[in-house]
């Protein structure tokens, strides 16, 4: 067994030391690259008072949303809501707390978050609610306001290939958030559909490095889709 | 008679030029793809992480991880590239992408945009709303002109929660094409049928009609 091997035998072992009021960050765009098995076991555990930070927050029934019915987030940083029944009503009822962030600035929270950037300049959101309170500088003769990294105690994310050194891979738009979340935890937690071994991956192919990553584990995913659209025959 | 869905896309399509990377919004903005002028090639990109962006799949070709912004499965055109939300808010931000076009509660005519939220009545949030409009120099907000109780959402100041400050140049609403320029509306075309008159009735912000103001043409339907 390497010191570099991050593969974990089980679900409970992956998110293992997760604590109640926690701050978790999660991979994923709507339904697509969720990283579904591991939300299921954060419900299994029961883990409450959670700051999750991801682009939406599900639905109804799958992803981040079912962390909702026994009222598991305390906090939701998010760009897109909608979609969300529980969630809408939760957050009028005042239940959850809910700070809407842009989603370039959300990408770039925790790009920077990974990076070791504590804070970045941005025009996104300058002149509206996003941008009050913050601090505003002028840059050739155009407003940016600052924006502060986000870190986790945890990410979960999920990709498609990994070798057992969590070198990772990424299919198509289930790419998403997933390389950024997974930098910016500090126990980084990731499934894949399948793990291959030590040098069966291209070293140029290789999307996120396996630095990032602290526990591996192989899944099976449901991969719901929200809107199945068609076209004729 | 005010525009139909298929007119506002049809019209926006007329603005796609040869060699454009574009970012549709949902809705109505998305259907522009349909109706991409002969001999334009664009690039359409997606803010979750594709440019080039194809047509709705078959049956038999739907994949759950291929999906657009709007969280529908597609596929993807000849030549594109895959990459995270960060790369693709950088293209974004950073100014690369042709045109932008996405829809809005209200503007008003110092440029600004509200589209994200009616405080109290509907919280769906920004998404990538906020990171386009900040980026883009060249954007077309599509909308209606006025509420169905033809109060106007053309205004001298937005009063819902804005999603961005003084970024908007160009307005297509279901009865006219119109410019922003120094804190005024400029009314370019108007909706065949569609009067002067009507529209400035139902516009409530600074509105400057120019002596000749063309009707809108849209080439026969083909059936």
């Amino acid at each position: 067994m390497s010191g570099f091997d991050k593969v974990v035998g089980s679900y409970e072992e992956a998110m293992a030391g997760l604590e109640d009021n926690m701050t978790v960050i999660a991979g994923g765009f709507g339904l697509c690259g969720i990283p579904e098995n591991l939300i299921k076991e954060i419900r299994r555990r029961g883990t409450r008072g959670l700051t999750m930070v991801s682009n939406n927050c599900g639905t109804d029934k799958y992803g981040l949303g079912i962390l909702l019915a026994d009222k598991q987030i305390r906090k939701m940083v998010a760009s897109y809501v909608g979609e969300n029944a529980l969630f809408e009503a939760q957050m009028m009822s005042g239940e959850l707390e809910v700070e809407l962030t842009p989603q370039g600035t959300l990408a770039e929270k925790m790009r920077a978050g990974g990076a070791g950037i504590p804070a970045f300049y941005t025009a996104t959101g300058y002149g509206t609610p996003v941008g009050e309170g913050k601090e505003v500088r002028v840059f050739n003769g155009r407003h940016y306001i600052l924006e502060e990294a986000i870190q986790g105690d945890f990410s979960i994310a999920k990709a498609w290939k990994a070798d057992r050194y969590g070198n990772l891979v990424f299919r198509k738009t289930a790419r998403n958030f997933n390389p950024m979340a997974i930098t910016a935890g500090k126990i980084a937690v990731v499934e894949v559909e399948e793990i291959v071994e030590v040098g069966a991956l291209d070293p140029d192919e290789i999307h996120l490095p396996g630095i990032y990553v602290d526990r591996l584990i192989r899944g099976t995913f449901e991969k719901n889709i929200e809107q199945r659209t068609v076209r004729g025959a | 008679m005010a525009l139909t869905r298929e007119q506002l896309a049809q019209r926006v399509a007329q603005e796609f030029q040869d060699g454009y990377y574009i970012n549709l919004g949902i809705g109505i903005p998305t259907l522009a793809a349909n109706y991409v002028p002969e001999g334009v090639e664009v690039m359409l990109q997606s803010e979750n992480g594709l440019l080039g962006m194809g047509p709705f799949p078959r049956e038999d070709e739907v994949d759950p991880d291929l999906i657009n912004a709007g969280k529908q499965t597609v596929t993807m055109a000849r030549g594109a590239s895959l990459f995270s939300s960060a790369d693709s808010f950088a293209m974004i931000r950073g100014g690369h992408v042709d045109l932008t076009v996405l829809g809005a509660f209200e503007v008003d005519c110092q440029g600004n945009i509200a589209s994200y939220m009616i405080p109290g009545k509907l919280i769906k949030g920004m998404g990538g709303a906020m990171d386009l409009v900040a980026g883009a120099d060249n954007i077309i907000v599509t909308m209606t002109h006025a509420s169905k109780h033809g109060e106007s959402k053309l205004l001298r100041e937005c009063t819902l929660p804005l999603t961005g400050k003084g970024c908007i140049k160009r307005v297509l609403t279901d009865l006219a094409l119109l410019d922003i320029e120094d804190g005024r509306f400029i009314l370019r075309e108007r909706a065949p049928g569609v009067s002067v008159e009507d529209i400035a009735r139902l516009t409530e912000g600074a509105l400057v009609i120019p002596e000749h103001v063309p009707e809108m043409s849209f080439p026969p339907a083909d059936g």
